[in-house]
């Protein structure tokens, strides 16, 4: 008996193509504890590195004596700053034009910097001898505050610096200054704030935090000595880049590096960077012929991998009384640490900081970055954000805020008095992006009904006027735009690489495929959803698609993921192979069915004739075909690579409302709800995408109300341990209500625009609003970030709230 | 360093080793043992990747040493899927999308195992206590406790059928 003809909609199914909640394919080897994380990775004869790091922020090392940690049984080597100088690599070049210690030369910059390491038999053998090495230190004076550091008679902290008045990024007019940068028009914001009828300002500071995905940093390096190559599994959110830089730094031909990134325990941001302990695990293994292994502790990891924000930053706005804004003005000190390690496109020392003008329109703006040197470790990275991203939202969400305080306005009134309005899109910003696509409007309406936002008011109106009412009730709005998908490589790169992304597919002759990408998942699924835009392309099911990234002997260079750039860029790639391959199946099919090209209809998986249903070839025909009789003059095979450099980021934006209840007499703040819509374009796989804002949402929430990295007045780092910083757990973190519109982006082939970080992003200042909001009534406009209980217990104090 | 035998049952098999003294039971499993299940996420109890069970005990292998589970049972990642059948916590959080990065996997599903061992059948706020003491980046909870109650479900459905 003939099977039954499947429906149109039941071969759609089947494909599980974009659209499709397709539950995860990675997940059946992290539920088995089958993962392959790069602790896991053990190769024979391996030897493990740890690293001595100095206890003090800013000093002059006097002396270092080995002997001990040598004699110890097992230990291999200790290697410091004066061995890795025949090699030219006791510093390295950073992604922001700047240079770093690969292990202190001389003088320690910042508290656990990399000092001397150590190669032993084991881990246990290596840490008796990190406690070994004896290190002499002269301790010099500390800087912390970087406006302290710009003072003329600070220390000079980078005394390898001495007499350069040049930087990356332009001049540098004092020995703590790294660059100052700005966007805009200064003369038109100026002019337009001094006729202004209200202008209003805030300082605020964006805390030091960190990005702490749950697997620290680390590598396997093994040289073979006689084949001279050099193979590293390492935890890298961009392995191709990391292969450029080895081979530059390590003179071994790029052709003979081959990174590895295996399965990654969490990102963030954090393993974009190339760290001292990857380069010493190299070389260790070139100079021993030994496989070696250094994995991070979470002390390490906090202290010293990169961190992100520690903006200080001075916003102004100017408006007409009733609320429509005509400028916008932002200074901001950026403490950079030590060593300028942000990870920036080349072009952009402060990121993407000039998204700043946010979902409005506001016509006239200027911005200025200055970064500065201070005795903390380097970083600067996007945590969970596209670059400078995060800091930017906040600015422009808190004035908004500020300036609807002083208008006594409505904060949803205001946004949409000012919002970007649908007809305008392609908008050009004052300073210069040119925002794709949205529907804000619509967005705010939907997320304004859902809460019934006026019964919110209204119940906050009545319990601000019970005295005896417990608690503080605050709401909090965000409409916040995102710059993501860096990016057009004309403005974009790094390193002198353009920011492009990659993808190359191969049909095999029984139909099934696999696509290698330049990017690589830390959590985001891509092997479950890149399946699924070709599954759609292509009419193959994503059942059959293999998706393979992370090493650089195989798959194509690409840039990789951060800056939600994978969807945008990569996810573009994706779509423009599989077209390439289709156009060349329809070639096939045409022969094959004996027709014209033109005759022929593309239908979910399948070319059939004009006019005749009968009478049609699927792709795993043609697949087969391709491998077998493909017309004359077309050569043999179905697969295709394809380098995409996007013509403009995309925009995703959302709308995020919070409400909080501040317990008057302890401070404790409770998120009684939080709803979050999320506007990424097209949807490629709705589960993925509530998963990826439930974890966004999650970490803003830790960002906002518990995160940061203190420091004292000797550069201390006051709580390097999951002890101290604060990761919410089950019972803390609120539960999430999530929401969508659609809005493609009309220049990515499949109108997708990012989604992962948006929640990070929008909902940090989503609840400070709320926090503010609670004590708006009392005349507060502005509080700083982490509202820990004790800080805002501190506030119910000082503005007088009984119980 | 002094060297002891530890004879225990590791996901139901009879072993005897000769470990250092001070070896870590995480390290012990992972390079001892080749069992990488278990992760290591902070070295202070903290974070949960380590998660494993001992004697019926949820219990953090990074502050844990080896040779404390001379004559233990011990249960790893590596031991829930039982012929080839994977438990009804591995199938849950797989249904349920309670997992990104994987890192924390491991651990959540051995204290979510032992949780229901402890309660079958939990409310939301005792699946979150119960979860406190593992970390997770990636998910914000929210899937992880829906996994943990389908869990539970699927638990006494199959309790049933076979009473």
């Amino acid at each position: 008996m003939n099977a039954p003809v499947k429906t149109l909609e039941e071969r759609k199914t089947e494909l599980q193509g974009m659209g499709d909640s397709r539950l995860r394919k990675e997940d059946a080897r992290f539920i088995q504890g089958k993962g392959q994380y790069c602790d896991d990775i053990k190769l024979p004869g391996m030897l493990h590195m740890d690293i001595v790091r100095s206890p003090v922020a800013h000093g002059r090392i006097k002396k270092i004596n080995k002997e001990p940690a040598m004699a110890i049984p097992g230990v291999h080597a200790v290697l410091t700053a004066d061995d890795l100088k025949p090699l030219n690599l006791h510093w390295m070049p950073t992604l922001a034009g700047d240079v770093a210690a690969v292990l202190a030369d001389e003088k320690v910059h910042f508290q656990m910097q990399e000092v001397a390491i150590v190669i032993a038999d084991d881990r246990y053998i290596a840490a008796d001898a990190v406690e070994a090495v004896e290190v002499e230190y002269e301790e010099l004076p500390v800087v912390i505050d970087p406006y302290k550091a710009l003072e003329p008679d600070a220390p000079v902290l980078r005394e390898d610096l001495a007499g350069k008045t040049e930087g990356a990024h332009g001049p540098r007019d004092h020995h703590n200054h790294i660059f100052t940068w700005e966007a805009g028009d200064k003369s038109a914001a100026d002019d337009a704030f001094a006729k202004a009828p209200v202008t209003v300002s805030q300082h605020m500071h964006y805390p030091r935090v960190h990005p702490c995905p749950l697997e620290t940093c680390g590598c396997v390096a093994s040289f073979d000595p006689v084949k001279g190559e050099l193979t590293t599994w390492m935890t890298s959110q961009a392995p191709h880049v990391v292969r450029t830089v080895v081979s530059m730094l390590s003179g071994v031909p790029e052709s003979k590096v081959r990174i590895i990134s295996p399965d990654i325990g969490g990102g963030f941001g954090n393993k974009v960077g190339v760290y001292p302990g990857y380069v010493c695990a190299i070389v260790s293994s070139i100079v021993l012929g030994r496989p070696v292994k250094w994995s991070e502790d979470r002390i390490e990891n906090i202290s010293t991998t990169a961190f992100a924000r520690d903006y200080h930053m001075d916003g102004h706005l100017a408006a007409t009384e009733d609320g429509k804004i005509l400028g916008l003005k932002v200074d901001v000190v950026a403490d950079h640490g030590a060593f300028d390690a942000c990870a920036d496109p080349t072009k952009f020392p402060a990121g993407l900081f000039h998204i700043c003008s946010g979902s409005y329109d506001i016509p006239t703006a200027h911005c200025s970055v200055k970064g500065v040197y201070t005795n903390k470790a380097p970083g600067g990275v996007a945590y969970r954000c596209s670059f400078r991203v995060t800091e930017a939202v906040y600015l422009i969400e808190r004035m908004v805020d500020v300036l609807a305080q002083k208008l006594n306005m409505d904060k949803a009134e205001i946004r949409k008095k000012n919002f970007i309005r649908k007809e305008q899109f392609p908008y050009t910003s004052a300073f210069g992006f040119e925002y794709d696509s949205g529907d804000y409007h619509t967005a705010l309406e939907k997320v304004l009904d859902a809460v019934d936002y006026k019964a919110l008011r209204a119940e906050q109106e009545q319990k601000r006027n019970d005295p005896n009412c417990p608690t503080l009730m605050g709401i909090g709005l965000v409409t916040f735009t995102e710059v993501v998908g860096a990016g057009p490589s004309k403005i974009c790169d790094i390193l002198g690489v353009g920011m492009f992304d990659s993808c190359e597919i191969r049909i095999h002759p029984t139909g099934s495929a696999i696509a290698r990408m330049g990017t690589i998942t830390q959590g985001q699924g891509h092997q479950t959803t890149y399946a699924q835009i070709i599954a759609s392309e292509l009419g193959i099911p994503s059942e059959v698609i293999q998706v393979e990234e992370g090493d650089t002997s195989t798959a194509p260079y690409g840039l990789g993921t951060y800056g939600s750039r994978s969807t945008p860029v990569a996810g573009a790639a994706i779509a423009m192979a599989a077209r390439k391959i289709h156009a060349k199946a329809k070639k096939i099919a045409a022969h094959l069915l004996e027709v014209a090209e033109a005759d022929l209809d593309w239908e979910i998986d399948r070319f059939k004739v004009r006019g005749n249903e009968e009478q049609f070839k699927t792709m795993a025909d043609i697949a087969w075909a391709a491998y077998n009789q493909p017309p004359e003059g077309l050569e043999p095979g179905l697969e295709a690579v394809h380098y995409y450099d996007p013509p403009n980021f995309t925009y995703p934006f959302g709308i995020y409302l919070c409400v909080v209840d501040i317990d008057k007499g302890t401070g404790e703040s409770s998120i009684r709800r939080f709803y979050a819509l999320d506007d990424c374009g097209t949807r490629i796989n709705p589960m993925i995408i509530d998963g990826q804002i439930h974890g966004g949402l999650t970490e803003g929430f830790a960002v906002a109300m518990g995160q940061q990295m203190p420091f004292d007045e000797q550069g201390n780092l006051m709580g390097n341990t999951l002890m101290d910083y604060f990761l919410p757990t089950a019972v803390e973190t609120p539960t999430w209500e999530t929401d969508y519109t659609v809005t493609p982006s009309p220049h990515h082939p499949i109108g997708a625009k990012g989604v992962a970080e948006s929640p990070h992003v929008g909902s940090i200042p989503t609840f400070n609003s709320a926090v503010v909001d609670a004590f708006a009534h009392l005349g507060v406009t502005h509080m700083d970030m982490p509202h820990t209980s004790y800080r805002v217990w501190k506030k119910l104090k000082e503005e007088g709230v009984q119980l | 360093m002094a060297k002891q035998i530890v004879k225990m049952n590791l996901n139901g098999q009879e072993i005897e080793q000769l470990v250092d003294s001070r070896t870590l039971l995480v390290h012990f499993l992972r390079e001892q043992m080749n069992l990488t299940g278990a992760h290591i996420g902070c070295e202070t109890s903290q974070c949960g990747v380590c998660t494993v069970d001992i004697d019926g005990e949820s219990v953090k292998a990074c502050t844990h040493l080896a040779v404390q589970c001379d004559g233990c049972e011990v249960k790893t990642v590596e031991g829930l899927a039982e012929g080839g059948v994977l438990h009804a916590v591995q199938e849950a959080f797989y249904e349920e999308h309670g997992l990104q990065c994987g890192y924390c996997t491991p651990g959540m599903l051995m204290t979510s195992y032992r949780l229901l061992q402890d309660n079958p059948n939990p409310t939301e706020d005792e699946i979150r206590i119960g979860l406190s003491g593992n970390l997770c980046r990636c998910t914000g909870y929210q899937n992880i406790v829906k996994a943990v109650k389908s869990a539970a479900v699927k638990l006494q459905q199959k309790e049933s059928a076979t009473a």
